[in-house]
Formats: C-alpha cells, sequence, structure tokens
C-alpha cells in the first residue's frame, strides 16, 4: 500500500500584479489586479514505503509547493493527498510526528546557541524520552561526524556544517518519511557527498521513505532509482531513472582518440552503438574509446525543453 | 476494556500531555536563559532602555503634581513614583511577540519551522518570552533600587496584595500575549499586521494606564477601559501592588484576567484553524 498517495493535487495562487512606474502605482490604489498561478496543477503519483524518489523540475515548477502540501503547511486548492494514512493539511500531531521537511536554505535551529541546545528543545517539543533521544542524537551525530560542530553556536558554521547539524535536527525523532528540499544546496562536493551518503544511510537503516528535490543532478543519481519531473506544476514523467534517459536521449556518445591526435565524437542511436563501434575500431588506428550515456544533466534539459506530459 | 478503564487511560494520556507540555516550557525557558546570558550586555542594553519610557513619565507627572499643589487627581509623586517603578516590572512582564515579530518570521520561513512542529506554535512564543522574564528581571532590580532612592516612591501595599500582584503580572503576561497573538495571525490575511498593531498601541496607550493612571483620564475613557482588556495589562497589576485595594477588588481583578484568557484562548484556538489554512508560506 502506498506511503504518500496524491491525486490531482492542485494549488492555486492569487497573487496582486502591476507595472513598474508611479502610474501604475497610482492606478492600484483605486483598482488592484490579480493573477492567478496555478503552482501545482492536477498533478498525482503513489510513493512506496521505504522509496527514495527524486522530485525534478526547472525553478518555478511546483516542487517546493508540492512538498509544503505534503508536509501540511500549505493547503491544496484541488484534489486528494494522504501521507502515511494522513490528510497532511489536518496538521495531526501525530503525522506531524511521523515527517519531516528539510529546506536547504533554512535555518530552524537556535542562531545563538549551541545546535545541542536546540536538540534539546526537539526532544521536548516531539515528547522524545529522554535515553531514545540521547541514543538516536549520539548516533546521528556519529553518522555524519560533527561531534565537533554541535558545540559551537549555530552562527558561528558554515553553509555546509550548518546543514549537516540542521539534518541532524530534523531527524532526531527518527521520521519514516523525508521531504528534502535542495538538502545541498551551496554546498561544496565534498559536502553533498556526505549529506547524500547519510540519507541513503537514514534510508537503508530506517526504512524511511525519501522525496528529494535537487538541481545537482549527482544527488539523484546517488540515491534515487525512480524519479517524478514537473514543469509549470504538470507531471512530465514518474518512472525509473534510466527508462527517463532512454525515453528522452535514445542515444550514446562515442569518443575516440585517434592516433594522428584527432578526436572523434559520434552521437549514435543506443541499439547502434556497438556496431558503430566495431566500425570505428576497423577503419581507425584508435588510442583510446569511450561509450557514454548522454550526462543526465542533458536529459532533463530535455524533458523541460519537451514539455510534453508522460 | 472497561469504561473505568478508558477513563483511567484518557487520564493517563492527558497528565502524559500536562507532564510533556510543562517539560517543553521548562526545556524552552531554559534555552531562552542560556542566550541572555550569551547577550547579558545587551539583555542589559535592553533593560535600561525599558526604564527611559516610564521614567519620563513619572518626572512630568511628578512635575505636575507639584505645580499643581502636591497633587493632581488625588495623586502625589509618591503615590507617582511608586506607580512607575511599578510599571517598569510590569512592563518587563508583559513584553511578548508583536506583529512585527510575525512579519519578521514568516518572511524568514520560521514560521513554516514552526508549522512543521507537532506542537501549538504560541505556546513556543509564550515559553520563550517567559524565560526572558527571568533574566530581565534580576537586571532590573538595581535599577529599580537606584529609582527609589531617586524618587522616594509610597506604597501601601498588604501581603494579600504582593501575592495578588505576583499572579497579575503573569495575568497580565498571558492576556497581552494572546491579545497580540490574535493580531499577528491578521498577518495570514495581510502581508502588514503590523499597521494594526501600531492602532492597538495608541489604544493600549489610552486604555491601558500605560501613559498614565486611568484615574486621570476623562470619564468616557475609564468606561471604556473597563469593557476592554487592556488595563488588566498595565493598570490592574501596578494598581494592586500600591492602591491599597480591597480584597475584593484584588479577586475580582484576577478573575477579570482570568475571563480574557479564557476568552482569548479560545478565540485563538477558532481563528487559528481558519487562518493557517490562508498560510501561503511566502518567503521560503
Amino acid at each position: 500500500m502506498p506511503l504518500v498517495e496524491v491525486s490531482g493535487l492542485t494549488k492555486v495562487f492569487r497573487v496582486p500584479e502591476r507595472e513598474a512606474g508611479m502610474r501604475a502605482a497610482t492606478r492600484s490604489l483605486f483598482r488592484r489586479q490579480w493573477r492567478e498561478v496555478r503552482a501545482v496543477d492536477g498533478i498525482s503519483f503513489a510513493i512506496e514505503p521505504g522509496e527514495v524518489v527524486g522530485f525534478l523540475g526547472p525553478n518555478g515548477a511546483g516542487k517546493t509547493t508540492t512538498l509544503k502540501m505534503l508536509s501540511g503547511l500549505l493547503y491544496p486548492t484541488g484534489g486528494e493527498l494522504r501521507v502515511l494514512g494522513h490528510v497532511p493539511s489536518g496538521r495531526e500531531r501525530e503525522y506531524l510526528r511521523r515527517m519531516t521537511l528539510v529546506m536547504g536554505n533554512r535555518n530552524q535551529l537556535q542562531w545563538d546557541l549551541p545546535a545541542l541546545d536546540s536538540f534539546e528543545l526537539n526532544r521536548a517539543i516531539y515528547r522524545l524520552p529522554r535515553d531514545d533521544f540521547a541514543r538516536t542524537r549520539d548516533e546521528l551525530i556519529d553518522l555524519l561526524d560533527i561531534g565537533d560542530l554541535v558545540r559551537k553556536p549555530v552562527r558561528q558554521l558554515s553553509l555546509g556544517e550548518r546543514m549537516k547539524v540542521e539534518v541532524v535536527g530534523s531527524l532526531l525523532h527518527l521520521p519514516q518519511v523525508l521531504f528534502l528540499d535542495e538538502p545541498t544546496i551551496g554546498l561544496d562536493v565534498t559536502m553533498q557527498k556526505r549529506i547524500r551518503a547519510f540519507v541513503a544511510d537514514y534510508n537503508a537503516r530506517y526504512g524511511a521513505t525519501v522525496l528529494l528535490t535537487s538541481h545537482y543532478m549527482a544527488d539523484v543519481e546517488a540515491l534515487c532509482r525512480r524519479v517524478i519531473v514537473i514543469h509549470h506544476g504538470q507531471l512530465l514523467f514518474d518512472g525509473a531513472l534510466a527508462a527517463l534517459t532512454h525515453r528522452f536521449a535514445p542515444q550514446k556518445t562515442i569518443e575516440a582518440v585517434l592516433a594522428d591526435g584527432e578526436t572523434i565524437r559520434l552521437s549514435v542511436p543506443k541499439e547502434e552503438a556497438s556496431a558503430a563501434t566495431a566500425r570505428l575500431l576497423a577503419e581507425h588506428e584508435v588510442l583510446d574509446l569511450t561509450v557514454e550515456e548522454p550526462p543526465i544533466e542533458d536529459v532533463i534539459e530535455r524533458v523541460f525543453a519537451s514539455g510534453a506530459p508522460a | 476494556m472497561s469504561a473505568t478503564g478508558a477513563a483511567a487511560g484518557r487520564l493517563e494520556r492527558r497528565e502524559g500531555r500536562v507532564r510533556s507540555l510543562a517539560d517543553y516550557y521548562a526545556t524552552t525557558m531554559r534555552t531562552t536563559i542560556q542566550r541572555n546570558f550569551q547577550y547579558r550586555a545587551a539583555t542589559y542594553g535592553y533593560t535600561i532602555g525599558m526604564v527611559a519610557e516610564p521614567t519620563i513619565y513619572l518626572v512630568v507627572w511628578s512635575t505636575i503634581a507639584r505645580g499643581e499643589g502636591g497633587s493632581i487627581g488625588g495623586l502625589d509623586p509618591g503615590h507617582f513614583a511608586a506607580y512607575y517603578i511599578v510599571w517598569t516590572l510590569v512592563r518587563i512582564m508583559n513584553i511578548t511577540f508583536t506583529p512585527y515579530g510575525w512579519e519578521w518570521r514568516i518572511r524568514e520561513g520560521q514560521l513554516s519551522g514552526w508549522l512543521l512542529k507537532p506542537i501549538h506554535p504560541i505556546h513556543y512564543d509564550i515559553a520563550w518570552f517567559a524565560g526572558q522574564k527571568l533574566p530581565w528581571l534580576v537586571m532590573y532590580v538595581p535599577i529599580g533600587v537606584g529609582l527609589s532612592l531617586a524618587f522616594h516612591p509610597v506604597f501601601h501595599t498588604s501581603p494579600l496584595s504582593v501575592v495578588v500582584f505576583l499572579v497579575a503580572i503573569w495575568g497580565a503576561y498571558l492576556v497581552r500575549s494572546i491579545g497580540l497573538w490574535l493580531l499577528g495571525m491578521c498577518t495570514f490575511w495581510t502581508t502588514r499586521g503590523s499597521a494594526i498593531f501600531e492602532t492597538y498601541l495608541l489604544a493600549e496607550l489610552l486604555l491601558s494606564g500605560r501613559l498614565l493612571p486611568l484615574q486621570l483620564m476623562p470619564h468616557w475613557s475609564q468606561t471604556l477601559a473597563a469593557v476592554l482588556p487592556f488595563k488588566w495589562t498595565f493598570y490592574f497589576p501596578i494598581e494592586a501592588l500600591i492602591g491599597g485595594y480591597s480584597t475584593g477588588t484584588l479577586l475580582r481583578g484576577l478573575g477579570f484576567q482570568l475571563l480574557w484568557i479564557a476568552a482569548g484562548a479560545l478565540t485563538v484556538k477558532v481563528f487559528w484553524r481558519v487562518s493557517v489554512r490562508h498560510y501561503s508560506a511566502v518567503g521560503n
């Protein structure tokens, strides 16, 4: 039975709008103009327990709005939504105790105090038994190797350090569902890897279900076998990452460095890749040869460009 | 399960919830106190800043009273001194989260963080500012002693009025906190909820005893103050300590505070359910 069930989910925002300049500002005093923005436009999907799903889309596609509805922050305009058997907008305590939403660019820790104090506050908020809390806290601190960081005031941590501490703070209650909104944004490559490994470890250890948005395709490749792609609030693709590549980039890139120093780059249909490689080797003296899938970033770009719903 | 067993279970769950909430309040207040220790110089600065407003009122009204032959409206400089020295204590106690803070926390995404937690955010605000009171009060003691030496306050206190005062300053805090929480929730409907707060401040200045003791206000103003919550946040706790109130007046005052707290809490509960649906989580 799916843990997350989304059917025809819609969110419409009504936003004021006017042209620039004094004249338009004066006119808006008497006649305000509004525009309806369909941030999420009737998307449907389901996620099984323990799945790690990548939620992809360009800026403004509706990813964060969807995550906010899933976590109960926003009230949907239409459609149906159930997570862990709860309607998120009901904001039942039982539901909030079992999920977490981590936003990469937001700080939920006490800025002036060491993170350990914020963790203690979370213990009280989530009503965690002290022994269980201490065990989980120490385990998560070890997993992310942040023993030295949790004793410093949060304001003195770097962005990457703060993010690691933030993630630990969000998981102290061992949520079964994780909504991760760009958890590696702005982090260097090493930090990104660390966070990725941690999420994978948490998923394996606790069987948690993860829905992850990220603009770093490395995050998605490392963690997600399945991806959901949305654009302009509509679902473009829902399926295996490999199937996404197959469907939107049915070609492989063959690159050969020849003995005379020349480099040849060919893009051929996947089913013809082996024949093309054989012909290349037969007809030229080849020093080096690589056959690759197109970079996932290119594939995603093609998906967005196609704009065609799945 | 038998009916008795079910009732016992419910009672146990309720006791568990109360214990958890008490633990939450204690933890939050500890966190706030730790933060104040971290910024002790700033905390002292705030405390001194808070003394400026009542000291100006005190000097002005004492001067006017002396100019009027020693008293005005039956209040002499000794009463004014007592009123405004206790005023500062009450002010420290009734400082709470304002709609300015609501705008800030929505813009910064702090409210989203709180909405994700399995506890009503009003508890955090009340616990947080309750924790602030303790260091502020400790720091106010030498300032209060200094003001007393300079202005010679006259108190008409009794053991009962001291006890009522100690309860009433927390009542004042809750009445004001809940009232401003209701105003803060307007931020769900309009992005500039603080504009409404300015109007609230004007009403508070005139009808709470913040600007001057209510007995010096026009009759219509006193009548209006009697049916609004403002006087229970300044005037009542101050006069409870210094005004020589009868036992009946003291207990009736606490009863009115309790009434406003209950009415406010109920309104917050209802308004919250409606308002939170309008939350657009902008700025994050």
